[in-house]
């Protein structure tokens, strides 16, 4: 690694772990408020429009002033009903865009398949997209379908997290909070506020943001085309973009305004405009850790679990960006240049923009794998073979290394559940959390949550592969092949959304297992994560003994990351074998 | 459960309203109203008031006959289609994309040869000899993420500074300057890679010379 590279990397992390407190304590005040109350001043601005939204939804105050207290069951309705609206809302925008306003560039109805898996997609908080957004969906499909999913989705990551917390740190109780208030309360003090900040700075360096339709360009040095014509313009997309990346990227959303998704130079002009996206990804879910330790009323539990992050995240990410500075030793025998220095990024520069380089790519496609997020600056495609499974290895660790809003913290907590039943398994004792005794049903919530992403990941690669048309569309030849399938259920099977994007994934196939995959692994982790979190609050806390596992030092760090680590490791390795590993070994045989 | 269809239902259509018209709208006014230009692409305007392109925007120079093509700067090589650097073209819906082409692929490395022989010919059709040994900065002859990469880097524009100081008949020092006005540093001096913008090095250069 080049000296700034490690500057830059290391800029990037300690201003990560610098906003970790006070994000996670604002956080932490906005859950456990109540009505018209948040921190900042923001409960003045924002606060009056909550007690008029609850009045609208028909929510009832409970006893102490704030909406009433839902069991696990009554809450995990609510929010699948809330989906489910969200669906229906977003796939009917799409089918009737061409009769609906907000279409300068008159785009017409996105084919069924497209629609339905698009739909899911946004939804589950994936934005996997199998279509070109510039070409595909008209400016209201963006705002009103694509962009509201981007919060809303978000909100019921956090929401879900907060019952699980909530479900951690209550002692005898039955209720695990109100999710209309959690939904309402993420969008309107978290969510928005934030993303309104980040837009406007996004749009200081560059980023679109206006409802005029596209612009035409005449060009400096007009070309022939295809055809054989006169290719004299070029037509510049335009659009509310910077108002939707800030929320995609916050949001561990992740789908593009344009095609290309942050590699886009209207998406992500400039390097600080890339910071300030790549930073966005990885802000809230840090942050989170913090809010878990201040809800629990235990800051050190917090720190555990991020240290735990960190310690897979560094790592892996070093090695990325080294492996994609050395680049691509093919290329260099044909007498180019890859040595990096002060006047070129040099290394593996397929499918990546001069402005990030080989360094900004690579952690990039880090971070946005280890977060669910899922957009690229680069095209995870083109990397070297090591280099593209990393950011498939980090998909298929569950997507729990910081992970997405809220889901990457309820899936981390299910490793913690499994990783403190093995350590009472080794030294004999009923195992315990924050007190609460871990027992069969938190366990077996625990097992389906760790297991639902790992069985759709595989059992969807093996389908793909044995079915004719799947395999037709994968477009490089060899292992690499395969990778771009298993990347693709990786990433679908974990809401991640990122792509080898060379695979055609816009067909019937890949529309609709994509779209189940993506359904499955979504809502079959949000309702066993709200049963435990049920199950869990209704327990007696058991006093800290001098057998009590301490759950927040490093040696339980490390277990928790052994446990990641070994469930990792041990359910694909084989599958990455066939791809990956292969493939460098080809690579360095030539 | 049957009461809980109205809050799903009224929550959702209110938050649409919040997150999808309020907040994108008030976004846009302020963009508007603070940051006009940027917010609307950063469109380059010639004298006569014609847009030329977007300064974050790439166009082709590399394309056409060899002698012409000397002339200009070249950018990235762009992986758009039908023609390079599409970024809009809702009649093949084709826009931003990149090679996709994984690292062991035969196709990558073919392109890569048919780069560096271009460069080479463009070299040859204005009589420039480049001195022995010296090799193409890999960001010349790799196709961008987006296929509308506006900059490649100050290696690549200086590997290029002498043949195009030749096409036109003008002191390398002169083309060079040129490049340096062009040419932007790290954000805040560490973020990022310095570049060079080739659209608007190239607009610089037009008229320039013969």
């Amino acid at each position: 690694m080049t000296v700034n590279a490690v500057v830059q990397l290391a800029l990037f992390l300690g201003v990560l772990l610098a906003a970790v407190k006070p994000l996670g304590w604002y956080m932490a005040r906005v859950l456990e408020g109540g009505p018209g109350a948040a921190p900042l001043g923001l409960g003045r601005v924002l606060g009056p429009a909550e007690p008029v939204i609850y009045r609208l939804c028909g929510v009832r105050p409970g006893g102490d002033g704030k909406p009433e207290e839902m069991g696990w069951k009554a809450y995990a309705v609510g929010i699948l009903l809330f989906n489910a609206a969200g669906f229906i809302a977003v796939y009917g925008l799409q089918r009737l865009q061409h009769v609906l306003p907000g279409n300068p560039a008159g785009l017409g109805p996105v084919e069924a398949g497209s629609a339905f898996n698009t739909a899911v997609s946004f939804v589950s908080n994936t934005n996997w997209q199998g279509y070109g957004g510039e070409v595909t969906m008209s400016y209201l499909t963006q705002m009103m379908g694509l962009g509201v999913q981007n919060f809303v989705s978000a909100a019921t990551g956090i929401a879900v997290l907060a019952a699980l917390v909530r479900g951690l740190g209550r002692r005898e109780a039955h209720g695990i909070g109100n999710c209309w208030a959690d939904l309402t309360r993420v969008t309107l003090y978290i969510l928005v506020p934030l993303s309104a900040v980040l837009a406007v700075g996004l749009v200081s360096q560059g980023v679109v943001q206006t409802m005029r339709g596209p612009a035409e360009a005449v060009l400096t040095a007009p070309l022939a085309g295809a055809d054989g014509k006169a290719v004299a313009a070029q037509v510049i997309p335009l659009g509310p973009a910077a108002s939707q990346i800030a929320i995609k990227q916050l949001g561990t959303n992740g789908g593009g305004f344009f095609n290309v998704n942050s590699a886009h130079p209207l998406e992500n002009p400039t390097a600080i405009s890339n910071f300030l996206e790549v930073l966005a990804i990885l802000l809230i879910p840090a942050g989170l850790c913090w809010t878990f330790g201040e809800m629990v009323k235990d800051r050190r539990q917090g720190w555990a679990v991020l240290a735990a992050m960190v310690v897979i995240f560094v790592p892996l990410l070093a090695a990325t960006v080294g492996l994609e500075q050395a680049g691509n030793p093919g290329v260099g025998a044909l007498g180019v240049d890859l040595a990096a220095s002060a006047a070129q990024p040099g290394g593996n520069m397929e499918g990546k923009e001069a402005r990030f380089g080989v360094v900004n790519s690579a952690l990039w496609a880090t971070a946005t794998t280890a977060a669910s997020n899922g957009s690229v600056n680069s095209m995870h495609d083109s990397f070297t073979p090591l280099g593209g499974l990393i950011p498939m290895w980090l998909m298929q660790l569950g997507e729990v290394v910081f992970g997405g809003v809220g889901s990457g913290l309820y899936g981390m907590l299910m490793f913690v559940i499994v990783a403190v039943f093995i350590a009472g398994l080794m030294v004999g004792r009923t195992p315990e959390y924050l007190g609460k005794k871990i027992e069969p049903f938190e366990m077996k919530m625990a097992a389906i949550a760790v297991l639902v992403p790992c069985a759709v990941v595989l059992t969807g690669t093996a389908i793909a592969v044995l079915t004719p048309a799947a395999r037709a569309t994968v477009s490089n030849p060899g292992p690499h092949g395969f990778s771009q399938v298993l990347y693709a259920f990786s990433s679908a099977g974990n809401n991640n959304g990122s792509a080898f994007a060379g695979l055609g994934a816009n067909t019937p196939f890949y529309n609709v297992a994509l779209g189940l995959a993506m359904w499955l692994s979504r809502f079959w982790i949000i309702v066993p994560v709200l049963a435990a979190a049920g199950s869990l609050a209704v327990k007696k806390s058991a006093p800290v003994t001098s057998g009590t596992l301490p759950t927040h030092g490093p040696v339980f760090v490390g277990m928790l990351v052994a446990v990641v680590i070994v469930v990792g490791a041990l359910t694909f390795v084989p599958a990455l074998a066939l791809g990956p590993v292969v493939e460098h070994l080809q690579l360095m045989g030539r | 459960m049957r009461r809980m269809f109205r809050p799903a239902i009224v929550l959702f259509i209110v938050l649409s309203i919040i997150t999808g018209v309020v907040y994108p709208l008030a976004i846009t006014g302020v963009a508007q109203l603070v940051f006009p230009h940027r917010a609307g692409g950063s469109l380059i305007r010639a004298a006569d008031g014609r847009v030329v392109g977007s300064a974050l925007i790439g166009q082709e120079f590399s394309a056409g006959d060899a002698k012409e093509a000397a002339r200009w700067f070249w950018g990235r090589p762009s992986a758009t289609g039908p023609v390079p650097y599409t970024a809009l073209n809702t009649a093949t819906a084709t826009g931003s994309t990149g090679s996709n082409l994984g690292p062991t692929n035969p196709a990558l490395l073919e392109n890569v040869k048919v780069r560096l022989a271009a460069l080479a010919a463009a070299d040859a059709a204005v009589g420039y000899a480049r001195a022995a040994g010296e090799r193409a900065p890999v960001d010349l002859v790799t196709a961008s993420a987006s296929g509308l990469d506006p900059h490649i880097s100050p290696a690549a524009a200086e590997y290029q500074a002498g043949r195009v100081a030749r096409a036109r008949g003008l002191s390398e020092e002169a083309v060079r300057e040129l490049v340096r006005h062009h040419t932007t540093g790290r954000g805040l001096g560490v973020l990022g890679e310095p570049v060079v913008n080739v659209l608007e090095l190239n607009l610089d250069l037009s008229g320039r010379g013969g």
